[in-house]
């Protein structure tokens, strides 16, 4: 037997979860180009008159079709293309003789130039929606799009996919897409999770050709092109399974979780950026255990106000639910300019999380404030992390007294939160009882790391990464007894808790909260439903 | 057209400011009046044009800043009413159609 092309597997990472079989087909990089001679005035206004007509009107049945977040997208870019400010001088061009596509090019490069002198995170993502505009405006000029012409159930391979590239995309007739770049917080990955498209992105040099066929299992971020018949029925019958998996994780989504012998454990819900809660409901989780508050600082510390505002609105989305919020974890793989130190050999074992913040301190303490202040609104609670020794707790919970004390004086209604840390340093889960702490969350992806000294990254050293390894498991335990013996809940949020099959193996050590992804809830609940809770003897003691 | 200016002024309260989706909303409102609507943050010098989307995207107006409104033509005076009307309610949809 001859097979053309042999069998390949790809790792890249999760952006949104799924299984995928179909054809790869590539999507073009970039915008066609626009070669050419300008024709007379009025055919280039004619032309460049229509190619805004066809947009506007693309755009207008993508909005309709959109949710929220897609529709605010995509209304922006509709209202642009109504601009007469943007659109005179292009028309000015065309009317001195220059070609239309050239002239628009020109004027949106200068806009997108603009949004991206101006350092400032908001406003670079909304410059990769002027790009995306200019190349639907310019394909237009050139013939249109031919998004409508791919086969049905094809996986889509590309660099990257822009939100309207997305939004273009039939997904009821395609199966998934795989990104050689992309990250898996960019608009595109955060539509996909909401509209359950199995997607993996920084596949990296992964060698894929036009019509091949491609196997994804998206959740664990594995593509494997051409595979062989018995990779091929492997794959299918997972798949199957995992459909009638998820079928009955569906009807479990909004009931309380209940492990299979009757204890009622409480499911959170992990929360990366504020617009991840807009298409989320709060009835299928007990609250959120984890906010990481990472994104509000990417252009820089942000004010008091601001913080608080985002507060704010966790609290109200959580409708009386309690709210985590975990102080700034900079630092590690998680640089960001200004903020964290430059050049540290070691960036993991180095100044990250609450090391950093007890040494910017007038950063930190205008974050303690404006949860002080959110706290006085509802049931937030703040956490710590990377957390070793327990002065760390004493020191910021002395900050925290201080911040509010600061506020009462200035007549500000501020209260104070809840204090917990998050265990991810082995010398902490060793020691946990020993940490003036109000809660405890296991932060169980660092706590691999450091406990069996494996970067996260590192291609070819899975078999030491599985959170049941015995070692993690036993600190997972005495974390979960530090926090019966003082009396104070005790979570996991890494990625352990998004994972069915860790949710037995949690359980039996004890676990009775878990904090998961958003997307993950219902097949946790379902994986509970399905295991035993630790003896009552033990639960007891 | 006579140069008689109906100002008026109003405060973002929006925590991520004058972002796409409120800027959308206070040109589609400008855009349904006759009269020339135009905004400038409290203490810059120049007006722009309220009825162009990426003039207002441009202005970056953070949360808390006070935006100016004048208008002048016809209807001026609804004009200036209704946009800060938008801008105190936070763009929200209900007092509006």
């Amino acid at each position: 037997m001859t097979a053309p092309n042999a069998e390949r597997r790809f790792e890249g990472r999760s952006a949104a979860p799924g299984f995928a079989l179909g054809p790869a087909v590539h999507l073009g990089v970039g915008p066609v180009e626009t070669a050419g001679e300008a024709a007379s005035p009025e055919e280039e206004r004619e032309r460049f008159d229509a190619a805004l007509a066809a947009s506007a009107e693309q755009l207008n049945i993508l909005a309709d079709a959109a949710d929220v977040l897609g529709a605010e997208i995509l209304e922006f870019q509709l209202a642009l293309i109504e601009d007469d400010e943007l659109l005179d001088p292009v028309r000015e061009a065309i009317a001195g003789g220059r070609a239309a596509a050239t002239s628009w090019r020109a004027r949106l490069d200068e806009e997108i130039a603009d949004y991206r002198s101006a350092e400032d995170d908001y406003m670079a993502t909304r410059a990769s929606d002027l790009s995306d505009l200019r190349d639907r405006v310019l394909a237009n000029m050139n013939g249109g799009f031919t998004a409508a012409d791919l086969p049905d159930g094809a996986v889509i391979v590309a660099d990257d996919l822009t939100p309207s590239t997305f939004l273009s995309l039939d997904w009821q007739r395609l199966s998934g897409a795989v990104l050689f770049g992309g990250s898996s917080t960019s608009h595109a990955s955060i539509l996909a999770r909401s509209r359950g498209v199995p997607m993996v992105v920084d596949l990296g040099a992964a060698e894929i050709g036009e019509g091949d066929l491609l196997a994804v299992d998206a959740a664990a971020g594995s593509v494997i092109a051409e595979p062989g018949s018995d990779t091929l029925a492997a794959f299918t019958a997972q798949r199957e399974a995992d459909e009638r998996l998820n079928k009955r994780a569906a009807e479990l989504l909004k009931a309380p979780a209940r492990t299979g012998d009757g204890v009622p454990i409480k499911v959170l819900v992990n929360v990366n950026e504020i617009s991840e809660i807009d298409d989320l409901s709060p009835e299928i989780c007990d609250g959120i255990g984890l906010t990481r508050t990472e994104f509000l600082f990417s252009g820089g510390a942000p004010e008091e106000a601001r913080q608080y505002e985002v507060y704010r609105r966790l609290l109200a989305w959580a409708e009386g639910r309690p709210v985590t919020i975990r102080t700034l974890d900079a630092g590690g793989d998680k640089p960001l300019a200004g903020i964290t130190v430059d050049g540290e050999s070691n960036p993991f074992l180095g100044v990250r999380g609450v090391r950093l913040s007890l040494k910017r301190r007038e950063i930190f303490i205008t974050q303690l404030r404006a949860l002080a202040r959110a706290a006085s609104l509802g049931p937030l609670k703040v956490m710590v992390p990377m957390v070793s020794v327990p002065e760390e707790m004493v020191a910021v919970r002395q900050l925290l007294r201080q911040a509010v004390a600061a506020l009462h004086a200035e007549g500000v209604t501020a209260r104070e939160p809840a204090l917990g840390m998050m265990v991810e340093v082995p010398a902490a889960a060793l020691m946990a009882d020993r940490f003036a702490a109000d809660f405890y969350s296991i932060g169980s992806n660092d706590l691999i790391q450091y406990t069996m000294a494996v970067a996260r990254d590192v291609a070819g050293l899975g078999h030491l990464t599985a959170g049941d390894n015995p070692a993690v498991m036993e600190l997972i335990r005495r974390t979960v007894a530090a926090g019966r013996a003082r009396g104070v809940e005790v979570s996991l949020c890494g990625d352990m808790a998004s994972r069915p099959e860790y949710a037995a193996p949690l359980l039996a050590a004890g676990l009775t909260t878990f904090s998961v992804a958003p997307a993950a809830v219902g097949r946790i609940k379902l994986a509970i439903s399905e295991a035993r809770a630790l003896g009552a003897e033990a639960r007891a003691g | 057209m006579s140069e008689a200016w109906q100002t008026e002024s109003a405060v973002i309260q929006d925590a991520t400011g004058l972002h796409a989706r409120p800027a959308v909303k206070l040109t589609k409102l400008a855009k349904r009046f006759e009269a020339r609507v135009e905004i400038r943050p409290e203490s810059a010098e120049t007006w722009i044009n309220a009825k162009s989307p990426s003039a207002v995207m441009k202005l970056k107006a953070p949360h808390l800043a006070r935006l100016e409104i004048r208008a002048s033509g016809g209807d001026a005076p609804a004009a200036v009413a209704a946009l800060r009307d938008l801008i105190n309610r936070d763009f929200n949809d209900s007092a509006e159609r």
